[in-house]
């Protein structure tokens, strides 16, 4: 069975999939904060940010199309936590919405705090979307290990990487396996039967974390991961780290007469 | 010929009560290829579980005349490989590199000699060229082989194989015998493939719920019709 990875498009050839991933992490969290820092009335360095995360995402050859579905997936959460802003923050008043028989009232500072909380994570979504979609996941951990992110988040990550695609495997065969005996009807009980299934597929997942663990244990494993890695930091990641930098200033810079 | 694995007296039951081996006496000498035979269940995975002390019971269990107990596990685990049945379970790194450098990387061998050990354990599984390859791409036969090889880099002395053949096509578990057999170490295989126990192994230990029911050469336990359908298989 085959499923689409979360580095789909990590082995494409472009100038930004050629730099160290030490240099794309850091760059990509400097964004990120940059981004975060920004009040959210300039709205001038927000689109300046955009246009050059959209620069970025140009270079790399990563489809545009694929981006934005992949940066529809954080709306969801945004909209739990922004859906009740306008109406909670007290403020001037922007209007009145009427819900059946409930008034609600919005007003301007709740609104800019819901345009805050879109526009940031949006283009927070989109620096980790570059990052991860032209970074190898083996190479990306490559570089956060070099960055010293503690051994245990490390293995945590490359174990779900690995595992992931084949607890999903699992979790199709016994759907199939449901399906092949089910004719239809009785819908409510159905739901019963989902939840054995992932109720087993929990176990089965125990199971074989257990199995991993003996297989590593009888190769000598004594709870101190050891790790390989001949990633190189080149003059290329030195030039675009500065480069990236200018240009971050240079929009907080912008952003001060625009 | 040296001893190289005694067992005494060794039993073990897993925490639901159900007794998987009972009172097991076995010894094994350099070089020697044994196949453990017996049905569904019968304690064959408990069996190769004990010998690096992955799972420890009540009894004695030594190799190379060095007790399985804490202090001797590290040079233990060096000497003896155990490869899984299901290779996922064997290949948890990313790629096909790191897992075969785990055990090498374990070992604290310096970077350029674990590089040329994955490099030639890959040639001789016939792998090599597949070193970043994600291991979940790999076809079941293909993960075998990467498999035995994340042991053979440890250079183990005893090789202790859960179920070879299990699920190949063919081809495959032809060419996987072909490869067991060009091993030099001492093989333990554990089986219910008796075509595959036949072609490799010179001594057979039958075990059904826990127990020992029969031991001697291959011919001898395999050729017995009735005792086999006794057992299960």
């Amino acid at each position: 069975m085959e499923h689409s990875f979360i580095d789909k498009y990590s082995k494409l050839d472009s100038p930004i999939h050629k730099l160290d991933p030490k240099t794309k992490i850091i760059s990509a969290i400097i964004y990120i904060v940059c981004v975060v820092l920004t009040p959210p009335q300039a709205i001038a360095e927000f689109i300046l940010f955009f246009i050059f995360i959209l620069a970025m995402l140009l270079i790399s050859k990563v489809p545009l199309r694929f981006v934005m579905k992949r940066s529809l997936v954080i709306f969801p959460f945004i909209l739990l936590v922004v859906v009740f802003i306008p109406f909670l923050k007290k403020g001037e008043l922007a209007g009145f919405l009427n819900v059946g028989t409930i008034h609600l009232a919005v007003s301007y500072g709740g609104l800019w705090m819901v345009w805050n909380v879109i526009v940031k994570s949006f283009l927070s979504v989109l620096a980790m979307i570059l990052l991860g979609s032209t970074t190898n996941f083996q190479i990306l951990l490559k570089g956060l290990e070099q960055l010293h992110l503690p051994k245990v988040f490390l293995m945590t990550l490359a174990f779900m990487y690995r595992y992931l695609f084949i607890i999903v495997d699992e979790a199709m065969r016994m759907e199939r396996a449901h399906k092949s005996r089910y004719f239809g009807g009785q819908a409510l009980r159905q739901i019963r039967i989902f939840s054995n299934i992932i109720g087993l597929l929990f176990i089965r997942a125990y199971e074989r974390g257990e199995r991993a663990y003996q297989s590593m244990c009888a190769r000598g494993f004594d709870r101190e991961i050891k790790t390989f890695s001949r990633v190189k930091f080149t003059l290329r990641d030195g030039a675009y780290l500065c480069l990236f930098l200018a240009v971050m200033a240079g929009v907080k810079i912008l952003g001060v007469y625009l | 010929m040296k001893k190289i694995i005694e067992i005494r007296n060794l039993s073990y039951s897993y925490s639901e009560g159900n007794v998987a081996l009972d009172k097991i006496n076995f010894e094994a000498e350099e070089g020697e290829r044994i196949g453990i035979v017996g049905p569904n269940g019968a304690g064959k995975t408990t069996f190769l579980l004990h010998l690096n002390g992955i799972l420890r019971g009540k009894g004695g269990v030594k190799i190379f005349g060095l007790e399985v107990k804490s202090a001797n596990l590290y040079t233990i685990r060096k000497m003896v490989g155990l490869i899984f049945q299901d290779p996922d379970d064997q290949l948890f790194s990313p790629t096909v590199f790191d897992d075969v450098a785990f055990g090498p990387l374990n070992m604290d061998l310096p970077p350029d000699e674990v590089e040329s050990r994955v490099r030639e354990v890959l040639r001789e599984v016939g792998m090599l060229g597949f070193e970043q390859k994600f291991s979940y791409h790999l076809s079941l036969g293909e993960k075998k082989r990467v498999a035995i090889a994340t042991v053979l880099s440890m250079r183990p002395e005893i090789l202790a194989f859960d179920e070879p053949t299990a699920n190949l096509d063919p081809g495959m578990r032809r060419s996987l015998i072909k490869l067991l057999r060009n091993l030099q170490m001492t093989l333990i295989i554990a089986s219910h493939d008796l075509s595959m126990i036949e072609q490799l192994c010179t001594r057979v230990l039958l075990l059904n719920k826990g127990k020992i029911m029969a031991e001697g050469s291959t011919s001898e336990i395999l050729g017995n019709k009735k005792l086999m359908e006794e057992n299960g298989l």
